[in-house]
């Protein structure tokens, strides 16, 4: 039956070309902007790291004052360094780790001939591979005895060994950044998790995969500062001169994760987080009564809207953009439909029942739906070249034709048009065989 | 011409005037705020940076082997030198950053150490007595700063500045009443520096933060001594795509200790392109969204008008035989479809309204102007004419003989 469908609507197309062909174009284009749209916010706007995000957390410590402007939303995004290093010395969480960013200047080997060149990394400790699921290649992660000693040590991205030491297993060699030597003692597979969540308050939420990571103790040794922010309105005076004058400053510039297993530990990091506070209280640092927070993975990156809001109107504009395609696609399919009143009323006398009538006009609809999914494909793949128009290219290239996209993109087209064909195939089914074979 | 056996007339099709009713008032919904979107988008990324931008280029430079702060002095010194021997180049200042980059440096303002809450924010710029001259900005009042005013400030020193240069917009703000020149003010956590000079403008970087205060900038007579430094440099006109090759191979032959990548190097047009870039996107991207949208609906029209037409061609046989002109025929269709619009545009104009409040609450939008609304009704609804004109003509055009045959 459906075949014979089919066949009908082929002959509908043959009868009325300029209104099918209208048809396909508008549902292929609203479909394609849609999903075009949708592609980017899906990509900016998922879990980068499923299977553990709902143990992460990063804790915040409101260390301005209410007095001073700050508000029970409006906490520092990081920490100062006293604070985090009190945090890390207590080890409240099953793990944890002080992040900030940095930058150096990587200096290859002589015989590579090569320039030396920037290359952006963190400062890290060894808790963070394992806490945040890090894939290795080759070696692994620093030990935590490097972190107590400030081992020279490095652990590097994919990139950069293919860069530096042509892919091989470089464990163990030894890189120069800044000047400085350290040995590798892990390379790590492609790990770029977007947006990266453990570093969205500096504004690298998006980009390429950091090339190295340094124990936190030794980049501070070296008086390595960070590359990201680094927040000063809580000191009231001027700083003491000097790295040290710095660390010891108000000044926020340190990110802290901790991995939570379970409800009554994170219960229990709440309540010691609240208590460190009160302490810095009691002992004159905070003129204010403890404010602390704590978010899990996914509540700090809507904290700190990660998703640009680029790409949240384009998607609402496009899904409007959509709907407006769709009523347009249930006019024309009415107008089509209608038009072959006579043509039903023939049908019907000759023993159609209504159902039939409706299975004919979807099939028509759904023909046309996906006529119009494989249009819709093509300028989705189009559109996909269009997203650095819009986003940074960082962004832009996160947007990728997945099988998924391609079947969704098709099946929504088809959806949708099905939908379309509701109330016309309705208006047909309900057509009078008897008025319209009169009035032939 | 009657209106009443057009309306009773739309009454018999009432799926598909709704639809169309329906259509167009989405239509305006969408086509006003992409309209406002645009509005908005272009009117932010068509500020001045008071920098003149045709002939400044901007070089960032890394110094390897992390040398100490009085190297760093001597290196800087010699790089000014190399910079401007360069055949081409006007002047050069070092700094730590510029306008309309993505990111940089800012501290409170305070009439006094003792005020809690800063009285405004400020971008802070590294400054030396030719960065006036590099960038183009003007002085609207008091003086630059002398040779003998620029001092050094190593990485983690305190910002301290005897005298400072402000922006008019920072001065109207501290001191609404004018004369800012000769007052005192505390930058940070420091005691009080002088404002010697207003210059008219000079933005800050490019970025959510700095948004409220884009204007509010500061001149420090420092050179700050950390490994990372942008060069800017002023060219003569019509110099600058040869200064920008010639730039960085100059300064790698006078020492090769330094990183400069391939991005670093960038004339203000590159550094404006890409700070407005993604202003110009969602810009274009509304455009080509309202383009194709008032040309569905428009086809959306035709369609249904054609069709309306078709199945009326009795209906107009036995008018033309009863004496209707062509023109009645054809004013009969515009009428109808005038009716449509002006429905449409009425619910469309809530649905504006709608929308708008939802973006302003959600993405911290202004408030629709009623300009683009009337815009958009007046586009929508000369476009509903030319959409029905055709079919209507067309209609015209039957003859009544064969109009009234059946089919």
């Amino acid at each position: 039956m459906f075949g014979y469908y089919l066949q009908l609507a082929m002959h509908s197309f043959r009868r009325s070309p300029g209104l099918t062909v209208l048809m396909v174009i508008i549902m292929g284009i609203g479909v394609a902007a849609s999903m075009t749209t949708y592609a980017v916010f899906r990509a900016v706007s998922g879990d980068p790291l499923p299977e553990k995000s709902a143990q992460l957390f990063v804790p915040q410590i409101d260390n301005i004052g209410p007095q001073n402007g700050s508000s029970g939303n409006q906490l520092p995004d990081a920490l100062t360094y006293t604070d985090a290093m009190a945090l890390m010395r207590a080890k409240a969480g099953a793990r944890q780790t002080a992040i900030y960013p940095i930058v150096g200047d990587v200096v290859p080997d002589e015989h590579l001939q090569l320039r030396p060149f920037t290359a952006n990394g963190y400062a890290a400790y060894a808790d963070f591979f394992a806490m945040f699921n890090v894939p290795f290649r080759y070696g692994h992660g620093w030990h935590s005895d490097d972190d107590d000693r400030a081992g020279n040590v490095i652990a590097i991205s994919n990139r950069l060994n293919q860069r530096l030491f042509a892919g091989i297993n470089s464990v163990g060699q030894t890189l120069n950044v800044d000047g400085h030597d350290y040995r590798v003692v892990g390379v790590m597979d492609d790990w770029n998790p977007q947006p990266r969540f453990y570093d969205v308050n500096n504004g690298f939420s998006f980009g390429d995969t950091p090339d190295y990571y340094l124990p936190f103790t030794r980049a501070v040794a070296l008086h390595i500062g960070s590359n990201g922010n680094n927040n000063c309105s809580a000191s009231g005076k001027p700083l003491t001169p000097g790295w040290d004058g710095w660390l010891r400053s108000e000044c926020t510039w340190v990110s802290l994760w901790v991995q939570l297993p379970d409800a009554t530990s994170v219960q229990r990091y709440r309540q010691f987080l609240s208590h460190y506070a009160s302490e810095q209280q009691r002992a004159g640092r905070f003129k204010w009564a403890s404010n602390v927070r704590l978010f899990d993975l996914n509540g700090w990156l809507d904290h700190e809207g990660v998703v640009p809001p680029e790409a949240r109107v384009s998607l609402l504009v496009a899904m409007g953009f959509l709907f407006v395609c769709l009523v347009n696609t249930v006019g024309l399919l009415l107008a089509k439909i209608m038009r072959r009143a006579g043509e039903i009323g023939v049908r019907r006398a000759l023993g159609a029942s209504r159902g039939h009538i409706y299975g004919q006009f979807l099939a028509e609809a759904a023909a046309i739906g996906a006529a119009g999914g494989l249009l819709g494909l093509l300028l989705t793949a189009a559109g996909m070249h269009g997203t650095d128009l819009l986003f940074d290219p960082d962004i832009a290239k996160l947007a990728h034709l997945t099988a998924g996209l391609i079947s969704s993109t098709v099946l929504v087209a088809i959806f949708a048009t099905i939908i379309a064909g509701l109330y016309p195939a309705w208006r047909a089914a309900r057509v009078q065989p008897s008025w319209q074979l009169k009035s032939q | 011409m009657q209106i009443r056996p057009i309306a009773s007339a739309l009454l018999h099709h009432k799926g598909g005037t709704l639809l169309i009713v329906l259509q167009i008032a989405l239509t305006l919904a969408i086509v006003c705020n992409a309209l406002f979107i645009i509005h908005a988008r272009v009117a932010r990324l068509s500020r001045p940076s008071g920098v003149d931008e045709a002939d400044v280029l901007v070089v960032q430079n890394q110094w390897l082997g992390d040398p100490a702060p009085q190297q760093i002095q001597a290196l800087m010194a010699s790089d000014l030198q190399t910079l401007r021997r360069l055949s081409g180049v006007v002047d050069v200042y070092a700094s730590n950053g510029f306008p309309l980059s993505d990111g940089g440096w800012s501290k409170g303002v305070r009439y006094t150490m003792e005020q809690r809450t800063p009285a405004s924010a400020t971008a802070i710029y590294f400054a030396d007595d030719h960065a006036l001259d590099t960038l183009g900005l003007k002085l609207l009042a008091g003086r630059n700063f002398r040779a003998d005013e620029i001092g050094h400030m190593a990485a983690r020193d305190s910002l301290l500045p005897r005298v400072i240069l402000i922006t008019k917009a920072l001065a109207d703000r501290l001191f609404p009443g004018g004369h800012a020149v000769g007052k005192q003010i505390c930058i940070g956590g420091a005691p009080p520096s002088t404002i010697i000079g207003v210059v008219a403008r000079m933005q800050t970087w490019i970025g959510n933060y700095s948004e409220a205060w884009m204007e509010h900038s500061t001149l420090v007579p420092f050179r700050l001594l950390t490994s990372g430094t942008v060069y800017l440099v002023r060219v003569q006109p019509g110099m600058l795509e040869r200064v920008a090759r010639a730039a960085p191979q100059a300064l790698f032959t006078a020492n090769p200790l330094r990183v400069i990548g391939p991005g670093d190097v960038k004339t203000y047009a590159q550094v404006r392109a890409s700070a407005y870039k993604k202003d110009r996107g969602m810009a274009i991207l509304m455009g080509v969204i309202c383009a194709v949208l008032l040309a569905t609906t428009a086809a959306g029209i035709v369609g249904l008008t054609s069709f309306w037409v078709a199945q009326r061609r009795q209906q107009i046989g036995v008018r033309r035989a009863l004496g209707a002109t062509r023109g009645d025929i054809l004013e009969y269709f515009c009428m109808e479809n005038l009716l449509i619009s002006v429905a449409g545009v009425s619910v469309g104009t809530l649905l504006a309204l709608a929308v708008n409040a939802l973006l302003v609450d959600r993405f911290e939008m202004q408030r629709l102007s009623l300009a683009y609304v009337v815009t958009g009704i007046v586009v929508l609804l000369l476009l509903g004419q030319l959409a029905v004109f055709v079919p209507a003509w067309r209609a015209s055009r039957l003859s009544p003989l064969k109009a009234g045959r059946t089919v």
